[in-house]
Parts: structure tokens; sequence; C-alpha cells
């Protein structure tokens, strides 16, 4: 069993968020001369960490499977890009059924941290 | 799709691994940390490929690994089962092809053969009379006409010499008359031109018109469209035109035979109003549910039909076939097709079939014999993998996987066995001028049948050992301690049932090898040897007895012939004629057989006059008759009946005085299996003008008579021209045509004997083997303290033998439970026959000892001290 992260299960939720957020913004900016336009694996890491102001870290012990996880739900697709220095990297990009799942679990969220936060502050 | 990936990335096991190690390592090359690297990529991978598939790919990997580390236990399993499943196979595509196969037609299902109950009067056994004549066809149609319909097939396999251009140029194709709505109620379809319709049907010989099969279209004119409208004449005589191609697939209802011609049944137009010429079978289409009343209308229609005939009939002959008008009438079942052969090899296919699945049930206990030993071996093994976490199914999983491999590859083996073999037993079957053609085609059936039976198979030898090895108590097996005894009861169960089978395969061998041999050796009563026989046909005429004694000179003057003569047909060639005589009023019961030869026949033949003289030339029917010695017995009793008379039957229901002036010693006529019954030979002249076809009977110094076949026939031709031979074969293949089915019988059964003694050898080798092995510190500890070999043989053995008396006991008694079935095909022999029954025994005792001889001097040769030693 994976060791509990800091993230109480949001990590497919952060995950799906900013490769979804990369792909539009950076499809936006290059325009359609992006062909494909991903993360890999390290860049999510740290995507994750830099947003977060270092309070979210997450492991590559939960990290990798998920994302093998999710590729195989079909929510993510990967392909192997070549960088400069003949390194092969795993760049990660967000399905059309990776959005629809967003949508669902950025609801769930919003509507169960509203209710803990209504608890906490009515208590 | 991730389905499918996951399966896809199974065989890809090693690059899945790859990828995710290179991924990892990507994320160190960035400055990340990858603490225990080997958990992630256990975890990555179950969740990219499918685990279950991953198991089983892997218990494969590791079968074939096993398989190939005991190559000689391996290939011993293999082959055997490949035998027996080829042979299966074999079985199967031969029944299926003449017993089950449903025509090709639109509905098989509702197809009946309209047949009533007879009883044999020379063999006194009953049975089915599937003929008709077409008076009473006529009658049966009209009968049940608002239910069913009633439609005339003739017998197919009917080959015939036709031409399509100068009569020099004759070839042989098989004809089968049909009604004109078969093809309509058949739901067929041309492939070119039109079928015979009701139209064609309606006067005698009012329309000449023939659709030949696509296999015939294909075979002789390389599927030429331009075939319509071709003609061709038939036997010298008719002219049909060819008027379309039936459907591909349809050749015909005689299942065995094909057919090449089609015409309607009213080119027979002689027939069509005679009404004691039966020349087809009447076929019925009807649907399941009115079957009863249309078969009891049926009856009612015969039985009046007999009413009338009987009318016109001779009262001994009536009396001789007691409640004519009352018949007993069935619908015998057409789905298949209807044929002589399916009647003569349902009954010998079907315990071959059944001699194939002893011979499986034999295989697969001895590779479940063997797998159990194999399995004992890896008791250690097992237990290791339960030790560490491995769950029952999982390794009932393996040993199962291990034996789908061995079947998988016997089945591969074996279709290719069945592939050569069952067109070579069909081959086997060939009676001489009529070639079987049986159509054999592996389809899904018998893809079907012999995937299944290796499924089964694998299932039947593999369960035992699988169950055994996953009950494996880790402990007890790490310690060496496993429980020896319960392995080896199996073991000897299994070799009891091995040689119960293979005793009772040996019994029916010992039968069916009897009777050929009985069969064969059953004297015939004229020397068959250097004997050759030619059908003549007189085109469009009656030769006159001067021209047929004009070319029986001709061919009495060639070089090789010693003599030559004329008869109606050549002795046990499948004609016969019965008809009435009396002797002092007195009639004949059951009829007498009838022959007409020239004068010489019986030197020729070489059958003695025991009294009398032979016939003289000018001598005709029906004046003089020479008789043999059973019609001599039969009617007078003792004393020479020579100058005697009979009265004999003469054309249009009248009677003739004929002198008896010979005794003739008895030959056979009809078959080797009947008593010979009493025969009157008469001359073949008569007072007619002549004969339009007959048989030349040529005795040649030549040891293969047929070498002189081509010559013969040549000097017919040349000395008359519209003479023609339509037919050479030799005595001796008529005689051979009588024990064919019992060759095939004896030849299968004795192979598979072999078979089956070998199997049952290899199987008690192995369980000897594996129990000397298993038992060497015992055997060790025995002689050490003083056992003589004597002792350990007998104390090797004496499990074993017990079993192998048990099984023979056993195999004995179904062997007289199961005689009855195989009764009718036997001659001359029985199983209770002492000789019968001591042969399987004495040979199975052979092989046992042979079988027993190397594990024992094993057992004998073991040293104490090392045995003791070890372990």
């Amino acid at each position: 069993m994976p060791k509990p992260d800091s993230l109480l299960g949001s990590l497919d939720l952060l995950v799906l968020k900013l490769l979804a957020r990369r792909d539009s913004t950076s499809a936006q900016a290059e325009g359609r001369c992006a062909r494909f336009q991903g993360m890999h694996g390290y860049a999510i890491m740290t995507a994750i960490r830099e947003m977060s102001d270092e309070v979210l870290d997450v492991e590559e012990g939960s990290l990798y499977p998920a994302l093998h996880r999710m590729e195989e739900a079909g929510w993510l697709k990967a392909e192997w890009t070549v960088r400069d220095n003949g390194r092969r990297s795993r760049v990660y990009q967000i399905t059309a059924a990776g959005r629809k799942q967003l949508g669902h679990a950025e609801t769930r969220w919003q509507a169960v941290t509203a209710a803990v936060n209504r608890i906490l502050k009515m208590a | 799709m991730s389905m499918w990936n996951r399966i896809r990335n199974v065989f890809r096991r090693e690059a899945l691994a790859r990828e995710i190690e290179e991924e990892l390592a990507d994320h160190r090359a960035h400055g990340g940390r990858v603490e225990r690297p080997l958990h992630i990529a256990e975890e990555s991978r179950d969740i990219r490929l499918a685990p279950w598939l991953d198991a089983v790919a892997s218990d494969v990997v590791f079968g074939w690994r096993q398989l190939r580390k005991n190559r000689a236990v391996t290939a011993a399993a293999v082959v055997s089962l490949a035998l027996a499943i080829g042979s299966a196979t074999s079985a199967f595509r031969l029944i299926d092809a003449l017993l089950l196969r449903p025509l090709p037609v639109a509905n098989p299902s509702d197809l009946y053969v309209i047949a009533t109950e007879f009883t044999d009067q020379h063999t006194k056994t009953k049975d089915w009379d599937d003929s008709s004549s077409y008076p009473m066809f006529r009658e049966m149609r009209d009968a049940v006409k608002d239910q069913a319909k009633v439609m005339a097939l003739g017998y197919g396999g009917n080959r015939q010499d036709i031409t399509f251009g100068a009569d020099t140029d004759m070839e042989k194709a098989s004809k089968q008359y049909v009604s004109g709505d078969v093809f309509l109620i058949f739901g067929l379809k041309p492939a070119l031109g039109r079928l015979l319709t009701p139209a064609d049907d309606l006067k005698p010989g009012a329309r000449p018109v023939a659709v030949i099969s696509y296999d015939y279209w294909t075979r002789r004119f390389g599927r030429d469209p331009q075939v319509i409208g071709k003609t061709f004449r038939e036997g010298g005589t008719v002219l049909y035109e060819i008027v379309g191609v039936v459907q591909e697939g349809f050749t015909g209802t005689e299942t065995g035979s094909t057919t090449d011609y089609f015409v309607p049944t009213m080119q027979n137009a002689r027939a069509i109003e005679e009404r004691q010429w039966s020349w087809f079978r009447p076929w019925i289409s009807v649907p399941e549910e009115s079957r009863l009343v249309v078969k009891e209308k049926l009856r009612a229609a015969i039985a009046n039909h007999r009413k009338e005939l009987m009318r016109s009939l001779p009262e001994h002959f009536l009396k001789s076939i007691p409640n004519f008008d009352k018949p007993v009438v069935e619908l015998l079942p057409a789905t298949a097709g209807v044929s002589g052969m399916q009647r003569d090899f349902r009954r010998p296919l079907l315990i071959l079939g059944g001699v194939i699945l002893l011979v499986l049930f034999i295989a697969c206990a001895n590779v479940a014999n063997l797998m159990t030993a194999q399995a004992a071996a890896r008791a250690r093994e097992m237990a290791l993998r339960v030790s560490i976490g491995a769950g029952r199914w999982r390794l009932i999983q393996l040993v199962l996987i291990e034996s789908a491999m061995v079947a998988v590859l016997a089945t591969i083996l074996g279709g290719l066995f069945a592939w050569w073999s069952a067109p070579f037993v069909a081959g086997l079957i060939n009676p001489p001028d009529n070639p079987v053609r049986l159509v054999l085609p592996a389809d899904w059936r018998v893809l079907g049948f012999a995937s299944g039976l290796a499924l089964l198979v694998s299932i039947l030898f593999g369960l035992t050992p699988a169950w055994k090895a996953s009950s494996v108590k880790p402990s007890a097996a790490l310690k060496g301690g496993d429980d020896p005894q319960a392995r080896r009861r199996l073991m000897n169960a299994l070799v009891a049932a091995q040689v119960a089978f293979c005793f009772l395969v040996h019994l029916g061998a010992g039968l069916f090898v009897a009777t050929f041999d009985r069969l064969s050796n059953q004297p015939v009563g004229f020397d068959p040897s250097g004997v050759l026989t030619l059908d003549l046909d007189v085109r469009g005429r009656e030769g006159t007895w001067a021209e047929w004694n004009e070319v029986a000179e001709a061919i009495r003057a060639r070089s090789g012939v010693e003599s030559a003569t004329i008869a109606g047909w050549p002795l046990m060639s499948g004609n016969l004629r019965s008809a009435s005589a009396s002797v002092n009023g007195l009639h004949l019961h059951p009829l007498p057989y009838f022959l007409e030869i020239a004068p010489g026949w019986f030197s020729t033949m070489r059958i003695p006059l025991i009294e009398g003289r032979d016939f003289r030339p000018g001598e005709r029917f029906p004046n003089v008759a020479i008789v043999n010695e059973t019609f001599v017995t039969k009617t007078f009793g003792s004393g020479n009946p020579v100058g005697k008379s009979i009265e004999i039957e003469v054309p249009r229901n009248k009677t003739g005085r004929a002198l008896i002036v010979g005794v003739a010693r008895d030959a056979r006529y009809r078959n080797l299996r009947e008593t010979i019954q009493p025969t009157v030979y008469v001359p073949l002249e008569s007072d007619k003008a002549g004969k339009s076809w007959g048989s030349l009977i040529v005795r040649t110094n030549f040891a293969k008579p047929e070498s002189l076949a081509t010559d013969l026939r040549a000097t017919v031709n040349r000395t008359r021209s519209d003479f023609r031979v339509s037919n050479t074969a030799t005595q001796l293949e008529h005689v051979r045509k009588h024990t064919i089915r019992e060759r095939l019988l004896a030849m299968l059964s004795l192979f598979f004997a072999v078979v089956a003694l070998i199997l049952a050898a290899v199987g008690l080798y192995g369980v000897l083997n594996y129990s000397v092995i298993q038992r060497r510190r015992e055997i060790g500890i025995r002689m050490a303290l003083g056992a003589q070999p004597a002792d350990v043989v007998r104390k090797v053995t004496q499990e074993v033998f017990a079993m192998l008396i048990l099984g023979a006991g056993l195999g004995l008694a179904l062997g007289l439970a199961s005689e009855r079935y195989v009764e009718t095909l036997l001659f001359q022999v029985k199983a209770t026959d002492l000789r019968v029954l001591l042969t399987p025994a004495v040979t199975l005792a052979v092989a046992a000892i042979f079988a027993a001889l190397p594990p024992t001097l094993r057992a004998v040769r073991i040293d104490p001290a090392e045995a003791l030693r070890s372990e």
C-alpha cells in the first residue's frame, strides 16, 4: 500500500487540473503549431510543489502509479518525446475523458471543502 | 481499448519494465529522488497489464520449460495422445460424412424414406425395404398430397456409359432418376441454366433433359458456361440435353457416391406402368407435426396397392410372404441421405468409433499416469510454492496449463494424422468399378470436434494430477515423507482400467480377424484365379445367338485365353435371380437361384459335374437344366435326379418343363456368408431372337488376367462393332468385394489393438518404474536384511500383476457383455471360443512381462548400501 500523503486524496484532481491548464494556456500561446504539449512526471511534481508555495509535496511512489492508473483509465495519454540531450521523457496530456473527470472531481472537491469549512466555522 | 492494451502489455513485459525504468531515470535526471524504485515499478506494472493473463503467460513459459526438461516423457505423452486424438478425429470425419452430415438442402430434418418391413427368405432376418415401383409411388403421393410431398429418387452411384461425341469415346458417369419436383422441394438453385421441373416429368420418355452436378461440371467441363445445350448419348440410345447445373455442394442423395447427372423419372419409360418393378426410393418431406397421420395414410395406401397386386401374383408366391397385404410401414430418417454404403458401414464405423474411444481412454490414463509420476517428483517444488503463498487454484492452473499444452501439441499432430488417414480409410472401402466418393471436408464441424476433444482430454488426464499437486502439504512434502501409497493406488486403478480396455480392444480385434480369416477362406466351389469377366452391351438391339457365339469364338482364339464362355452375369457379381421352381407339383421355398449359362461354363469355372453332362450347343431354355447338389438334397433327398424334370418359371408367369441333364458341385452365387442355396442353371439360349446384354467369362493362363483386358476389349470391338464391353473385372475381384467390410474391420481393429497394447505396455512400465524409484529405500532395507532377488521381484510386481488380472477379468466381462452388438458382423466365431479368448490374454501377459522387465531388473540391482546412504 502506498503510504498516505499530505494531499488527502486530491492527487488525481491536482494532476488533471495542472495538465488541463497547461494544455489550454500553451495552446493559446503557441497557436496551432503546438502539436503535443504536456508535462513529464518531474515537472508535474515540481509544479505542485511551487504553486502550493511548498506546502504540498507529492512523492514519486504515489505520483507514477497514479499517472499510470489515470492513463489506463483513459483520462491521460502519454507520449515519449526526445529531449536535446538524447534522453526520452514520458510526457502526459489530458484527454477529453480526463476533462470530464476533472469537472466531476472539481465539483466534488469544492462541495466537500465548503462543507468542511462550514463545520469548522460553526463549531 | 484499455483492456486490449493490458493484454498486449503481457506480451511485452520486458519492454514495459524498461519503459518504467526509463521514466524513473528521467525523473532522476531532472534532479528528483526516487525512493523504492522496485516498488513503484511493480505497482505500475500491475496497473498497466492484465495480471491474470500475466500469470497464465508465465505458467505457459514455465510449463514449456518443464516439458522440454522431460523430453522423453513429453514425447511419449504427446505421441500416444496424438495417435488417439488423430484416430478419433479421423473416425469422426468418416462417421460425420457418412451418417451425420445433413444434405445441403432446404429442410433436411423433414426428409424421410418410406420403408416397409420384409423378411429375407434366405437369411430369415427382418429388414427394411425402401424401394418402390412407379404405380405405388403415384398412389402414395396422391394419398398424402395435402400434408406432405412424396418424391421418387433413384439409386445413386448408377454408373452409365455415356458419350458426348462418337460412340467409340464412351465414358462413365453416374445417373440418378429424380421426380420433377425434387429440386423444388429441396430448395436448390441452379448455378447455370435451369433445374428439372414437374413439367419435365409428365409423360414417359417425353423430355430427355438432364441437369448435371456442379462437381461434374467442374471435373468434366472445367466450368464451361457453354455446357448448356450440349447433348450426350446414354448406353448408345437415349440422347439427353443438358439444361442446367445444380448449385455447388449437392451431389445427389446417395451418401458415399456422387451423382453426375440427374434425369426425370419419366425417362425410365418402360418402368412407369410396371407394378412389380421397384427401381427407386420413395422419399417424403413431411413436417414433424403431421408425421403420424401421414404414416398411417401411407400404410393404408401401400396395403391397398398390395391387395391389387396380389390378384396378379401366383399363389405359391403369396404363400411364401404371409401378411403381404398388412405391411408394417416406417419413415426412416433421411437427413443425411440414404445409401447402401450407410447400411453396410453404419455398424462397423460405430464399432470402430467405440474402439477408438477406448484407445483414447487408454492414452488418457497413460498420460495421467505419466503426469502423476512427474507431479510426485515435483512435490517439493509444489510444496515450496505453497509455502511462499501460492493458492490452491493457482497450482491447479499451473498443472492444467501443462496438460493443455500437451493436448494442444497432440491435437496438432493428431490433426495431421486425421488429415491423411480419413481419405485413406475411405479408399479402403472401394469396391472395383464404383469408387467411393465421400465428401470429407475439414470444416468447423471437424475442427470443433478435434478442439473439443483436446479440451476434454486435457481435463480428463490433467485434473487428477492437478488436484493431487494442489493438495500437497508443505510440511510433509518438504520433509520428504508424503503418503506415497495414495498416489500409487490411483495409478494402479488406472492401470487396471487400461488393461481392461486393452483386453476388450484385443478381443474385438481377434473376433474381426477370425471373421475375415474364415470368410475369405470360405470355399467358393469354383476356381476364381485367372478368370476375367467382361460385361457386354449390344447397342440398341438384341444380339443374335450366332453373334454372341461369334464374339466368344473370337475371344477363344486370342493367345493367353484357355477357354471362354457366356453367362447372364458372373458369379458373386451382385446380380442374382431367384424364381419359382417346383418338383412334382411341390414349390421350393425359399425360391431357388437361377443363372443362364452357355455350354462350357462349368469347365471354365472349374466346377465339377458329379452326375450327368454339360449343356450341348443348341439346347435351349427352358427344355433342359442342371442343378446343384443342394437342390438335389432339398428336393429329391438322395439318388440320381438326372432324367427327372422340374417345372420352372418362364416369362409372363407361365411355367415350362425342364429335363435335368446334370448335377454340379455346390458353388457360391450370392455371397460368402449365406449357406449355399438350391440353384438351377439354365441354357443362355432361348426361343427369343437374342440377348442385349450378358457377360463373357474368360479363363486365361495369366496370374493377372486383367493384363489381358485391353486386348480382349479390342477383340470384341473388332469382331462385332456394335458389341461393347461396358466393364471388365477379375473373378477374384468379384469374390473379394464380399470381404471388403470384414477386411476393413480386421485391419483397423488390429491396428488399434497394437496401438492399445503399446500404450498399455508403456503405462505399465511407467507405473512400475515409478514405484521402484519411490520404494528404493524400502527395497534397499529389505535387501540389507537378507531378502532374495525373487522376494524383491515379487514385492515389486505383485501389486501391478494383481491389477493386470483384475483388468483382464473386467475386460473379459465387458467383452462378453458387448458381443451382441457386433454379432451380426461376425462369421463362424464367438467371443466364447477358447482361442479367441486366449489370444488377448497371452498377448497381454507377454507385453506385461516385457514392460515389467526393465524396472524389475532395476529393483534387483539396487545396491542396499548406496540406497540407504542417499537421503
